[in-house]
């Protein structure tokens, strides 16, 4: 029996909880920053399910690609607070539906 | 190394010196200028046309001893062995110039009595009208490119006749057709010659549409573009009967509608008598001499197999005869001298297309050979009218004109006697031949209307002749002032050809040409009537002539009047360009209008491309309420996205 199957249920479970919570934060919340941290969220949860599969698995692919993700994540966090500072600074508000200029 | 004076040389030398004289006139033409530079550039023109003769006249007298043996012809051909008593030299037959799939066309020449005879003609006559153009083209500005398209011609058209296979006669056929065009619209600033080229121009691509087709179906047949072989072929089938449409009769009839238009028949005829816009010894050269003889001798050269097919001989008989008479009727209502001649021209190749279509093909090349000369005559003597009368061209402002210029009015009588058919002038014999074929094969309808036709011809050369040079003059003090004779130069090749108008006709050129067509000697004689008949048919339209224009011009005027209902459909030439007009106007203008332009363009393609165009707006209108401008909205649709890709993979599979 591999030695990390017993957690890999529920390693899982909470992987697929803390993504919906995240989804469901980026449809429903309404500030930019709040939808920031929902993604921020998801990003972790795939982390979790990726570390979960490779205990389970005994290969260190998965922690390879949760490195990578970390690194996405920390350029991520970067250039979008710098976004959302400067988007700020630009209309006075983060209410993510005064920005619906992305259209023809 | 080949001796220079010998049957592989001087043809060659004489087919391509007129395109080195081509070439230089055309290169240097920008650069010539002063008077002597010009007189050089004519001499060169009449220098390569000259020697040129020279050259065909001494391969003409050994073409017979050139001709390769009959056994060596027909291994090479695949032929069944058959007695031909003669053979054509064949120079360059192993020169590819075609070779695709099956499709074998060397650039071959083939040299034998009939196409000698031709060459001659081309050079013997285009010399003499090389020299005269030299005095009629002298106060020109542009007479360089004159010569440099007189000497193209001249090479084209020895192209044509000296071909071996179809698709090289085809080149020289529409060189010759380029160059009339060129020729035609030569003074291109007058718009009625500018039209005149195109139209020119025009009429002979139908004919020549004819001409493609025909080679192609005689390829088809017979599997090979070569003349001579065509004509072994047609020898070697049965003949096809009236109504029956093998492969004979289908070319013969194609390659005839080539034939109508380079030679001016019913009803591709409207060009020629247009074609006078053109300067007059380029009348005399191209559209009387020698160009469009081609499609005579284009059925001459396949004389057998027109022979073996009953229909398309009987079209060539018929076409023939109906034009002659035609055009003879028309030309007696012209006042313009240029165009009498033109629609005697018109007629008088209707009369060898007769020849040609009893059966009877050397004897139409002869007459093709003596109407050569005195029709050549009577252009050059009418050029030199002309020229005495500083340009103008309409006989009723002409008249008593025989005392002023006599030498042109000398030559202008034996050239009108020649054509008329008065007895020992070159014409009467051709005449002759041809009614007495005609009436051999048994064509007595033929023959009526060429008597009928003779007569009229007689009638208004007279006519032509009276007007010109009798009576009082009619013009004004000024033009009578100005009257004089031609220079020499134009009245030298006047008498060489009025010569040659008297004595062309002694030449046998039918018992010569008898061994080319290969065909059973015609039977029987000419009835010794028949001499008379013709001399006094003649006679007898000249004294008519005489008798209407000069004895009771009064007369004259009142039977013009009586018969003014036939005369209003002569001079309106049987209706024919206003035919043609209104189909063009009609048909074609208003058919690319209405139902190629508006109707097909407009709506069809351009509302295919449209409705294209508005399709895709609309679908986009439509579509692009998906883009919200909402970060949201469009992460939902990459969820909705991931979700059925992610549902497809995992389920429906």
């Amino acid at each position: 029996m591999n030695p990390g199957a017993d957690l890999v249920v529920p390693a899982l479970l909470l992987s697929a909880g803390l993504f919906a919570i995240g989804v469901v934060g980026v449809f429903l919340r309404r500030n930019v920053i709040t939808v920031f941290m929902c993604v921020e969220l998801m990003l972790n949860a795939v982390n979790l399910a990726f570390i979960a599969f490779s205990r389970w698995r005994g290969t260190l692919d998965g922690q390879l690609l949760v490195f990578f993700v970390l690194t996405v994540a920390a350029a991520e966090a970067a250039v979008g607070l710098a976004i959302i500072i400067a988007a700020q600074r630009n209309r006075d508000t983060l209410d993510l539906d005064a920005f619906n200029i992305l259209k023809w | 190394m080949a001796k220079l004076l010998s049957i592989d040389v001087l043809p060659f030398l004489a087919l391509f010196l007129p395109l080195g004289g081509f070439l230089v006139l055309s290169l240097f033409e920008p650069g010539i200028r002063r008077d002597r530079e010009e007189r050089g550039a004519a001499l060169l023109a009449c220098g390569t046309v000259i020697i040129s003769f020279l050259c065909l006249l001494w391969t003409a007298l050994h073409v017979d001893e050139a001709a390769r043996s009959l056994a060596d012809f027909r291994v090479q051909w695949r032929l069944p062995p058959r007695a031909s008593p003669y053979l054509p030299y064949q120079p360059w037959i192993g020169l590819d110039w075609i070779d695709v799939s099956g499709v074998h066309v060397p650039f071959a020449l083939l040299l034998d009595r009939l196409s000698s005879i031709m060459t001659l003609v081309v050079t013997g006559i285009g010399s003499l009208i090389h020299v005269y153009s030299i005095g009629y083209m002298a106060h020109d500005e542009d007479r360089v490119r004159y010569f440099s398209y007189l000497n193209l011609f001249t090479f084209f058209m020895l192209l044509l006749v000296m071909a071996g296979n179809l698709p090289v006669m085809f080149i020289g056929w529409e060189g010759v057709g380029l160059c009339s065009y060129l020729l035609i619209g030569f003074w291109y600033k007058k718009k009625s010659a500018a039209d005149a080229g195109k139209k020119a121009f025009i009429v002979n691509r139908i004919g020549d549409a004819g001409l493609i087709l025909g080679m192609i179906a005689a390829f088809y047949s017979f599997g090979t573009f070569d003349t001579f072989a065509l004509t072994e072929g047609a020898n070697a089938l049965q003949p096809e009967k009236w109504g029956e449409f093998g492969p004979m009769t289908v070319a013969g009839l194609l390659l005839f509608v080539g034939a109508c238009g380079k030679s001016a028949q019913i009803p591709l005829h409207v060009w020629l008598p247009d074609a006078m816009e053109g300067p007059t010894p380029v009348s005399a050269l191209i559209h009387a001499a020698t160009m469009v003889t081609a499609g005579v001798y284009m059925v001459a050269r396949l004389g057998p197999l027109y022979a073996h097919s009953e229909t398309a001989i009987t079209v060539v008989a018929v076409v023939g005869t109906v034009t002659a008479l035609m055009a003879a009727t028309i030309a007696l209502v012209q006042t313009d001298i240029k165009r009498v001649l033109a629609y005697s021209t018109v007629s008088q190749l209707g009369y060898m297309f007769l020849a040609c279509g009893v059966g009877a093909f050397g004897v139409g090349v002869f007459h093709l050979f003596t109407h050569a000369f005195f029709k050549a005559l009577l252009f050059l003597g009418s050029g030199s009218v002309i020229h005495a009368m500083s340009g103008e061209q309409d006989m009723r402002k002409m008249g008593g004109l025989w005392r002023k210029i006599p030498w042109t009015f000398g030559t202008f009588v034996v050239g009108t006697l020649a054509i008329a058919g008065i007895p020992p002038l070159a014409g009467f014999f051709s005449k002759d031949a041809i009614l007495g074929s005609a009436l051999e094969e048994g064509h007595q309808v033929l023959f009526a209307v060429g008597l009928l036709t003779a007569a009229l011809t007689a009638f208004y050369m007279a006519r032509l002749l009276f007007l010109t040079f009798f009576g009082p003059f009619r013009g004004g003090h000024e033009a009578e002032h100005h009257l004089h004779e031609s220079p020499w130069v134009m009245l030298a090749p006047l008498i060489v050809l009025a010569v040659g108008s008297v004595g062309a006709g002694l030449l046998p050129v039918p018992d010569m040409l008898a061994v080319v067509f290969r065909l059973p000697p015609a039977e029987g004689h000419h009835p010794a009537w028949l001499p008379i008949v013709a001399t006094l048919v003649a006679v007898l339209g000249i004294a008519a002539a005489y008798w209407l224009f000069l004895m009771l011009p009064d007369l004259a005027a009142r039977v013009g009047a009586r018969l003014r209902p036939i005369g209003r459909v002569l001079e309106e030439k049987y209706y024919f360009d206003r035919a043609y007009d209104a189909f063009a106007r009609g048909v074609v203008v208003e058919g690319s209008r209405k139902v190629l332009w508006q109707g097909l363009d407009a709506s069809l393609i351009d509302g295919a491309v449209n409705g294209l165009g508005r399709f895709t707006a609309g679908f986009a209108r439509a579509a692009r309420v998906v883009q919200t401008g909402l970060v949201r909205a469009y992460a939902l649709l990459i969820l909705g996205g991931a979700v059925t890709v992610l549902g497809y993979l995992l389920w429906a599979r």
